[in-house]
């Protein structure tokens, strides 16, 4: 099946899917199931379409969502912010968008492109730029294989709206951060605008699907009374990392990010160990009993033991029983250039990236 | 004189009523809750002054904390047709107030919804230019639609309530008498949870008015129309009647509070973990500095709301909760035989084994009833499933006594309600357990003794204002709204300032909670 309609459960399974894809970050997705619910209620269609139904000339832009997830739950968007980001960008280039692009699987921006491509009555590719949850702009498989974020659009609620052209794309995350403080810290952009060849062979396949794949199979677990994390490793090729009880939450807020470290006790065939997630709007290190387990960018995701929801990061605290499990990132993550972007030592880790599937090997071997 | 103050908590299964005195229980009853709820509190109320032989006329106030507010959105009944108000355009468009509220209880309450242009950014500079006009309007059409009271919500009012305020202005001269509810005044920062809070408030406070107005008849023909009315409201606070028939939506979840409270009293405890065990289900919260701890989201009859409520975990886990053996597992909860123990309980000749009758056959507890014979859940239930069964109990009490804390130290645990008495003397993760003489009626004990309270929450950038003149800002309305709740000025203090710093919000932005409390204005 390439090209489908979603539907009502799809959405409500495609938020779960991006929670867990979300690795603990990408803002909460309840504002973005609402948006899309409106379009549907509204009786507005959503066409999802793969990867290989895009036309090698097809003009592509991803749109998204950037800012602060407080202002997001106060100020709810208009849903036509990112109508004038992808409008502005077609006066530019002087041609129509033929395909609406998501540019993260995780968090609030798996849904906006729906609401855009509803709006519009484009279709949205089954596809991404992240296969989970980043925080910076530049942190794209697209960037990985050199579409230029500029120039790229960037919107209020309001109308107002600019066109970036940078010399590089951190330029385009520096400058548009600042832009989006001056919105009233929320902004809606259209950005990394290509064409069909080069966004095929840059785009991380599938990221709609799987994500709704990943609720539906927790939902239907649920219902048949089997366990919900087989299910969800099943899914995503996952690994089963810890199972324990939070004992320890620290934070520290630098350089605007939330960072900080949990710590989970063992429980059941995990008692007397210990494992320490690191994370920085998202969990980036797990370490167990001092041994590296995952990194990124291979997905880190805490779940609720009970409830088996994903937990985000500013939610975890003393005492949940969680479950954490790694899940394997797309493999144009882990080229040289995709780790350069992205990998430990992006962000501020003094280790190897090695493949979580690798460090499971070894695991089994000791 | 003698001057005495009577507290009534409403359960599920049990009304209790209490009368106090300066430092003194007097009296305590358990009577059944009804479903209509106010002719429970009338026979607790009756019988709790017969029995206790006090004098009507040296009663001063009575408290109630009750369900009427709960009940009444969970069942749909009563509720009011809300005309709603929220101001934000061309913001907040992509998401309609209600959206996502079971549709039978938007059908009952929706009575028309304006979109208007305006609102604020979190600097508190305008949004966009305020539309007067379509205000006036929504208006008019609330009026032909006949609504029962006006709800708004305005983009960033909990940083500059200007618009929402301007909004009560224009009410009041256009449909006076009409109640208007601010959603500033209602809860914090999540618009779609605070205007849902707004909602339901608007759409309860005819229910309010009603139970307020039955009540007041009961109290007087009972030779009780002296005394001041109160109610417990959320946070372990109370407020006067006038106050709370604006703000229902704070007395929602107030009987849950009234243990947590009734906890602090009973022991002087400041700080301490609070199970209250009743009949269906085992309740936990944390309690700090002698107020529950309280939690950032509330799901009400299935809308999600922001307001402040107890941190609780509740588990299915009580005096009549049902023990089983399946598959080799004993099975503890979460069903429960309530109320009918007392006829279906093994020690009362019944055939249910319950967690009641586990307890009396460890002879971990004694039940002062002549119909309950512990023999009988000795004799009838083997000894191992006693040993299994109460193992069980306990460590699922362990384990959601754990959940609550905040920090891995042991820390007190005081024990609480009818079912209380089942819980051995020490647990684990406790540095000590207690359980409270009149531990059954702490609820009711919690609704009596609450001082009058009010929560203010605001948003600020330190760079625009200064830090202490935000916190005095914050206080200063947090006074007047106490005193609006009933609290006598000259007693009012400052019982909890929350600082919450809004991450990657430039401007060194804040949020300002203050929670003022004073004594009854008697």
């Amino acid at each position: 099946m390439t090209e489908f309609y979603l539907s009502k459960q799809d959405v409500e399974d495609l938020v779960i899917g991006a929670a867990i894809l979300g690795t603990g970050g990408g803002g909460d997705p309840y504002i973005g199931k609402l948006m899309v619910l409106q379009e549907l209620e509204k009786g507005r269609k959503i066409r999802v379409v793969g990867v290989d139904d895009v036309d090698d000339e097809a003009f592509v832009v991803p749109v998204a969502a950037m800012g602060t997830p407080v202002v997001l739950i106060e100020k709810i968007p208009s849903g036509k912010e990112a109508l004038y980001s992808l409008k502005l960008l077609e006066n530019y280039f002087k041609r129509k968008v033929d395909f609406i692009s998501p540019i993260e699987a995780g968090g609030i921006n798996s849904t906006i492109p729906l609401v855009i491509a509803a709006e519009r009555s484009l279709p949205v590719i089954d596809a991404d730029g992240m296969g989970r949850a980043f925080p910076e702009l530049q942190m794209v498989t697209y960037h990985v294989y050199g579409i230029k974020a500029s120039p790229m659009a960037i919107s209020d609620e309001r109308g107002n709206a600019a066109i970036l052209d940078t010399v590089d794309n951190f330029w385009a995350e520096k400058i548009a951060r600042v832009i989006t403080v001056k919105f009233g810290g929320s902004a809606w952009i259209a950005i990394y605008p290509t064409f069909g060849k080069p966004y095929k062979e840059a785009a991380i396949r599938g990221s709609i699907s799987l994500a709704i794949e990943i609720g539906r199979a927790l939902r239907e677990s649920k219902a048949h009374g089997e366990n919900p994390i087989d299910a969800l490793l099943d899914v995503t090729h996952g690994f089963m990392l810890f199972k324990g009880k939070i004992v320890d939450i620290q934070r520290f807020n630098i350089g605007g990010f939330a960072r900080g470290e949990a710590t989970i006790e063992g429980l059941d065939e995990h008692k007397g160990s210990k494992l320490v997630i690191r994370f920085q709007n998202e969990n980036l290190v797990a370490i167990r009993d001092g041994e590296i387990m995952a990194s990124v960018p291979d997905l880190i995701t805490v779940l609720d033991s009970e409830s088996g929801k994903p937990i985000t990061t500013e939610r975890l605290r003393y005492g949940l029983r969680v479950i954490v499990i790694g899940i394997p990132c797309n493999e144009k993550w882990r080229t040289p250039k995709g780790l350069e972007t992205v990998g430990p030592k992006y962000f501020g880790y003094d280790i190897d990236y090695v493949p979580i599937e690798v460090r499971m090997r070894k695991g089994d071997q000791l | 004189m003698t001057k005495y103050k009577i507290g009534i908590d409403v359960g599920s299964t049990h009304t209790d009523a209490v009368i106090l005195d300066e430092n003194n229980i007097i009296h305590a009853e358990k009577t059944m809750t009804t479903p209509d709820v106010t002719t429970g509190i009338i026979n607790a109320l009756r019988v709790v002054l017969e029995r206790s032989g006090i004098n009507v006329d040296d009663v001063a106030t009575v408290m109630f904390g009750t369900t009427h507010i709960l009940n009444a959105i969970v069942q749909r009944r009563g509720l009011g047709k809300v005309g709603v108000i929220r101001v934000g355009l061309p913001a907040t468009e992509a998401i309609e107030p209600m959206l996502d509220w079971p549709s039978d209880l938007r059908s009952t309450v929706n009575g028309g919804i304006a979109m208007i242009r305006g609102g604020h950014d979190y600097t508190g500079e305008p949004l966009a230019d305020f539309d007067e006009n379509s205000v006036k309007n929504a208006l008019r059409t609330f009026v032909e639609n006949k609504v029962n009271a006006i709800a708004v919500t305005s983009v960033w009012s909990v940083v500059n309530p200007e618009h929402e305020l301007r909004i009560r202005e224009l009410a009041n001269e256009l449909v006076p008498g009409l109640p208007v509810v601010l959603s500033h005044e209602i809860s914090s920062i999540g618009l779609l949870e605070r205007e849902n809070a707004t909602i339901l408030n608007a759409a309860t406070i005819n229910v309010m008015i009603n139970a307020v107005n039955a009540l007041r008849t009961a109290l007087i023909n009972m030779g009780l129309g002296h005394a001041k009315m109160y109610f417990a409201q959320n946070d372990g606070t109370t407020a006067s009647a006038d106050y709370i028939t604006k703000f229902p939506i704070f007395t929602v979840i107030a009987p849950v509070s009234n243990s947590i409270r009734g906890a602090y009293v009973l022991t002087g405890i400041k700080n301490a973990i609070v199970a209250d065990t009743g009949g269906t289900t085992t309740n936990i919260g944390a309690l700090v500095n002698g107020y529950p701890r309280e939690a950032l989201e509330v799901e009400i009859g299935g809308v999600r709301t922001n307001i402040r409520a107890p941190d609780i975990i509740a588990i299915g886990l009580a005096g009549g909760s049902i023990v089983e053996v399946r598959d080799g597992d004993v099975k503890v909860g979460p069903v429960s035989v309530g109320y009918r123990l007392i006829y279906e309980g093994i020690a009362w000749g019944g055939d249910t084994i319950t967690a009641t009758d586990i307890a009396l056959a460890k002879d971990a507890m004694k039940i002062d009833d002549p119909k309950c014979n512990p023999e009988l859940a000795r004799s009838k239930i083997p000894s191992w499933l006693v040993e299994r069964a109460y193992a069980k109990m306990v460590e699922m009490l362990e384990d959601a006594l754990d959940r609550i804390k905040l920090r891995p130290e042991p820390e007190t645990v005081i024990l609480v309600g009818g079912g209380s008495a089942m819980w051995p003397k020490t647990l684990r993760g406790a540095r000590e357990v207690i359980r409270p003489g009149h531990a059954q009626y702490a609820n009711a004990i919690g609704a009596a003794t609450a001082l009058v309270g009010a929560v203010v929450e605001k948003a600020y950038s330190y760079e625009q204002v200064s830090r202490d003149k935000a916190i005095q800002d914050a206080s200063e309305e947090a006074r007047k709204r106490a005193i609006e709740a009933g609290a006598d000025p000259s007693t009012i203090e400052v019982a909890e300032i929350e600082e919450i710093a809004m991450p990657y919000l430039p401007g060194n932005a804040v949020k300002i909670r203050i929670k003022a409390v004073g004594k009854l204005k008697l």
